[in-house]
């Protein structure tokens, strides 16, 4: 083996990034969320089915609606870039490609909810 | 990324068959995996089958009873037979354990053995387990206080002396960290079930004064958070700790100093 280096340095590396309780912290907070916000989604496209989209349209153009909706999109997708980061993290070991996997979670990420969110106000905001 | 298959070289061929010789009253057959450095074959399961009625109970008697008798090649690490020296820690019918404490009775039909899972292996059942112990220098555990040492003796109240139960006993055999697979995939930073629960066992010590420090070093998104709560550990370790509970504990303890 090449590497002269001893094992305990090594394992101290580059040292804590003394960081990492806020992504655990609001990964859980978000999860809480996405309960109650999931549940009413879920809820409402089964009341909802069948329905033309005039209703449609005019069901998540409710002021209310769209904030339970614009609430969902924020909370879910927050989550999911939290979450995918894990995934990356864990298992993409190449440094270069690590930090691409990982800035291209957060394009994702925000291109997503914006997207959703531009399309819920347009409904609600006409 | 994750290697799916093994490497050419890490392939293990079929082994030598030892069969027993004349008839033996109670035959229980081992599956060993053996892999010598000194050679440029590839690893291989060895069968070696012993009458267990002139053997004693314990896997590791079984083992012992093959080097002595059949196979002196055979490494293993071993010493106190009681299981708490932690040298014996192996793989054995597919989980983590100390071969001390295992009884051959325990496995049903052919009983395989292979080393700890996802180490480098230095010969035969022997891991190299030397980033293992660096991780476990790296949290330095030893009591740390700024306080001058009293004369006598740092004193402790029953109910703080009750916080160390269910950490002190871990002789970090490393039954659990090699039994986890966010420590096989990330082994370089993430410290593991052992590490950590030796971790919490100082900083759940009531006499310790480097509390937060400690926290300060352990807080990383690969130190601590890449357990996931697979649970493997609980279910792996030998002596019935739960390193997970450790690590949960140490998570709270950062979501208390943040929040």
């Amino acid at each position: 083996m090449s590497d002269m280096r001893t094992p305990l340095s090594r394992v101290r590396g580059l040292g804590s990034a003394k960081k990492g309780t806020e992504h655990f912290f609001m990964q859980r907070v978000t999860a809480l969320a996405n309960i109650p916000l999931m549940l009413f989604l879920v809820g409402a496209l089964v009341v909802h089915a069948g329905s033309d989209y005039a209703t449609m349209t005019a069901f998540l153009g409710n002021p209310f609606i769209g904030l339970i909706m614009l609430l969902l999109i924020v909370s879910a997708v927050y989550h999911m870039r939290l979450g995918l980061q894990v995934v990356i993290e864990d298992y993409i070991h190449g440094e270069a490609s690590k930090l691409l996997a990982l800035i291209a979670n957060q394009f994702f990420a925000f291109t997503i909810g914006v997207a959703c969110i531009l399309a819920v106000l347009k409904l609600v905001i006409g | 990324m994750v290697e799916i298959a093994l490497p050419a070289n890490s392939k293990i061929d079929k082994g030598v068959v030892h069969a027993a010789e004349g008839t033996i009253a109670n035959p229980r057959t081992l599956k060993i995996y053996r892999w010598n450095p000194d050679d440029e074959a590839n690893p291989r399961v060895d069968t070696y089958t012993i009458d267990a009625d002139d053997c004693g109970p314990m896997v590791l008697d079984a083992l012992i009873k093959v080097k002595n008798e059949v196979d002196s090649t055979l490494t293993f690490r071993r010493s106190c037979r009681e299981g708490i020296c932690g040298s014996c820690a192996m793989n054995i019918d597919g989980q983590n354990t100390l071969a001390c404490t295992k009884g051959l009775d325990d496995v049903k039909g052919d009983i395989a053995i292979y080393p700890l899972p996802h180490m480098p292996v230095i010969k035969d059942l022997v891991p190299d387990l030397s980033n293992l112990y660096a991780q476990y220098e790296s949290i330095e555990p030893w009591l740390k206080t700024d306080t001058p040492t009293p004369q006598g003796e740092w004193k402790q109240s029953k109910e703080d002396r009750e916080q160390l139960d269910g950490l002190y006993e871990c002789i970090l055999c490393a039954c659990c960290s090699t039994s986890c697979p966010s420590y096989w995939w990330n082994s370089d930073k993430y410290l593991g079930p052992a590490v950590l629960l030796q971790a919490y066992r100082w900083l759940a010590d009531s006499r310790d004064e480097k509390t937060g420090e400690r926290l300060d070093d352990l807080e990383d998104p690969f130190r601590v958070y890449r357990c996931h709560t697979i649970m493997n550990c609980a279910k792996a370790c030998p002596k019935g700790l739960s390193p997970a509970k450790a690590i949960t504990e140490i998570k709270k303890m950062m979501v208390e100093r943040t929040v």
